[in-house]
């Protein structure tokens, strides 16, 4: 259904594009890409301790607080997008609904990847799907249960883009050329049925993503010695629900534009200018959630001790949700397209920064010997899998109909 | 375009997903009964003369890297304050001596065992279980390295053995389960104390007895038993001669930092009636949403 709704066309670019797949700058992201793979080889080889600076007062680091947490939250336009488009029935965004799908689906593959990659025993994942081991008191059970069912949900969810890649096109060489016309109408009953079921993943998509969201932000609940009064509160999976409300839109806009500019297409104004508008007020409702909880708990004080934690608060705040707010607000800069990117990317560095603030800055174990700082090679896996992740959806976007046809991007 | 039929088909296998989504709360063990006769240790920081063989006994029953008992008599060490880490389980930290003597306080650190363990809690696979009868245990079998435990844990005891690339641990005291649950003998480090400074026993007795020494001996406690209450209550105590935050013992609520998880958790996944309810909402304003849609298009079309 997914697609039946989909009144739009969309096109793979390889063919229909005269942006060739290599550029300068896909050249350098592929370089880093390469590092960030060998740095993850040092680490199944030489083990946590030779490339990160975790220990035993600081477990967890940039990998969790960035790679994992940030990245679910920046892969919140799927289900966002999926909400407005498909669950409200508001046919002008279908045009950003495949590619938040797509950014959501290879996002959530790097989180997977990013969790393996810092477990100790990554062998043992399959452990939280046996019956026998599950652990229903355990916050992170719930996020990575969620998270396992709702990654296979993005992979249905971008199955009928596969079906309309190749109905009609399988073309095995050789002896394989046999299966084509089996291939086809394989193809085709899986289309149809996708058709028929897609709603009811659509939906599930949408509330499993609420449940896991949330459920990150329970996961530091359980630290209320250790995580700074700043950002420890009871109410933590509210605020990284409603921060992710507001980041997925954001980062639809943040993508689409970036997609734009890299593809050479015009930007998509016409959508991304109203879908900016609804912004302002999930931002508003997040930093109103944001105030209640501080004066509750009489943190407030907090703010206004001059130390470290408090210019990052004051940063998260500010930059990510006080100035894009009013940015937001104002038609004349919603339909700038410079404006408009800025205020957006301030809204994704402001809930990255938040993040980073909950499971990094705000530690605060009680026999620390020192700030965690990440080492050099957890910086470089972090900017590795960023990187893998923006040419996997050069791939993608090359290969399957990802992005709308260009002729409708003109003409609307 | 969905269908009526359609819809209502799907709205009935409504229950199928939400039972997925939460699947993880309905699985969830009850906290488990703690036996009335469980164990406990009680340390008696005052008794202690820092001679760290306790440490000697527990690297060797634990099959933890160590030299021989010569080498634990070395008091060098008390220059740092230490932690327990992933090659010792336990380990004495000295103090200055109380106003007016020259006898200074030493203090064994190891995992309390609390009543109700955050790591416990947090644990994803339950490779962290506690026994009815005291213990905190760890299954390494069972654990995925995720290191939730050592951020869960209000006293920082977990440790990690961060060099291994393969079989990484979480290492702790386990409070020698394999003597005390299976023979109910002592563990090695209580076994081994010479002054008894450490004693070993039904957590109930070891209150009382504490609470006794205490109040026969005004002077030379100060008037808490730390492990009664703080986090939920641990199963090792201990008493000492000055308040709790002098020897290093977070601030702590006495509540387990596991109930606020464990509330939200259950808050909102009990019966999955948060996800199911969710899931009905999206799928009536979906339909909705539909139906308006295709008036708008009759008309115009």
């Amino acid at each position: 259904m997914a697609d039946s709704m989909q009144h739009h066309k969309a096109l793979p670019l390889a063919g229909n594009s005269a942006v060739p797949f290599f550029t300068p700058g896909v050249i350098v992201i592929a370089i880093l890409a390469a590092a960030g793979v060998a740095t993850l080889v040092v680490r199944l080889f030489l083990g946590l301790g030779a490339v990160t600076n975790f220990n035993d007062q600081y477990p967890w680091g940039i990998w969790i607080g960035i790679d994992v947490a940030s990245g679910v939250a920046l892969a919140a336009g799927g289900f966002t997008m999926a909400f407005i488009a498909h669950v409200m029935n508001n046919e002008k965004y279908h045009v950003l609904v495949r590619p938040a799908l797509l950014t959501a689906a290879i996002g959530y593959t790097f989180v997977g990847l990013g969790v393996c990659v810092d477990l100790g025993r990554y062998y043992n994942i399959w452990h939280v799907m046996m019956p026998s081991m599950w652990q229903g008191n355990s916050a992170l059970f719930e996020v990575g249960m969620c998270v396992m069912i709702y990654l296979t949900v993005l992979y249905i969810e971008f199955l009928p883009i596969v079906c309309e890649r190749f109905i009609g096109r399988v073309n095995l060489p050789g002896v394989l050329g046999k299966m084509n016309g089996f291939l086809d109408g394989l193809l085709r009953v899986l289309d149809k049925t996708l058709a028929r079921v897609m709603t009811f993943f659509i939906i599930a998509g949408v509330v499993l993503s609420c449940a896991h969201q949330s459920s990150l932000g329970t996961l530091m609940a359980i630290a209320p010695s250790k995580l700074s009064p700043l950002w420890h509160t009871p109410v933590l999976p509210l605020l990284f629900l409603l921060s992710a409300f507001a980041v997925g839109l954001a980062m639809a806009i943040f993508e689409s534009v970036l997609a734009s500019r890299s593809f050479k297409r015009p930007i998509e104004m016409h959508v991304l200018s109203p879908l900016a508008r609804m912004i302002p007020l999930l931002l508003v409702v997040y930093f109103a959630a944001k105030v209640i909880d501080l004066v509750n708990r009489d943190a407030w004080p907090l703010l206004f001790e001059a130390n470290f934690r408090a210019l990052m608060f004051w940063i998260e705040i500010g930059v990510g949700v006080i100035i894009p707010t009013f940015l937001f607000l104002s038609h004349r800069l919603r339909r700038n397209p410079v404006w408009l990117f800025s205020s957006a990317a301030m809204v994704v560095f402001g809930v990255v920064l938040n993040r980073f603030n909950v499971f990094v800055t705000g530690y605060t174990p009680p026999y620390s010997e020192g700030q965690y700082f990440p080492a050099w090679t957890e910086v470089m896996l972090t900017v590795g899998m960023i990187s893998l992740i923006v040419l996997l959806y050069r791939i993608w976007v090359f290969i399957f109909p990802v992005l709308p046809a260009e002729e409708e991007v003109e003409h609307a | 375009m969905v269908s009526r039929r359609d819809f209502f088909k799907i709205t009935g296998t409504v229950a199928g997903t939400a039972a997925l989504t939460a699947v993880g709360a309905e699985a969830s063990a009850p906290h488990p009964k703690l036996d009335p006769d469980r164990f406990g240790v009680l340390t008696d920081t005052t008794l202690c003369i820092g001679c760290r063989r306790c440490e000697w006994a527990c690297a060797e029953q634990n099959d933890l890297p160590h030299g021989d008992l010569e080498s634990f008599g070395d008091t060098s060490v008390f220059d740092l304050m230490r932690r327990p880490d992933a090659e010792s389980y336990t380990v004495v930290n000295r103090y200055s001596p109380p106003a007016g003597t020259d006898q200074p306080l030493d203090v064994k650190v190891q995992c309390l065992h609390c009543e109700h363990p955050a790591c416990v809690s947090a644990c994803i696979v339950g490779a962290l279980v506690k026994s009815p009868q005291g213990p905190v245990i760890y299954d390494a079998w069972k654990c995925i390295g995720c290191r939730y435990c050592m951020i869960a844990c209000p006293f920082q005891i977990p440790a990690y053995e961060y060099a291994d690339p393969l079989t990484p641990r979480i290492m702790k005291c386990t409070m020698c389960s394999e003597r005390t649950l299976a023979e109910g003998r002592p563990p090695a480090c209580v076994e081994m104390c010479p002054p008894e400074a450490l004693v070993f026993g039904r957590r109930s007795e070891l209150l009382e007895l504490a609470h006794r020494r205490i109040m026969e001996n005004p002077d030379r406690y100060h008037p808490e038993v730390i492990g009664e209450h703080i986090a939920g209550g641990t199963s090792w105590l201990m008493i000492t001669d000055r308040p709790a935050a002098e020897i290093d013992i977070p601030e702590l609520s006495n509540e387990s930092p596991a109930v606020i998880t464990e509330t939200i958790q259950h808050g909102i996944f009990k019966g999955f009636t948060g996800p199911l309810m969710l899931f009905g909402i999206l799928g009536i304003l979906m339909k909705s949403s539909s139906d308006k849609r295709k008036e708008k298009e009759d008309e115009n079309g």
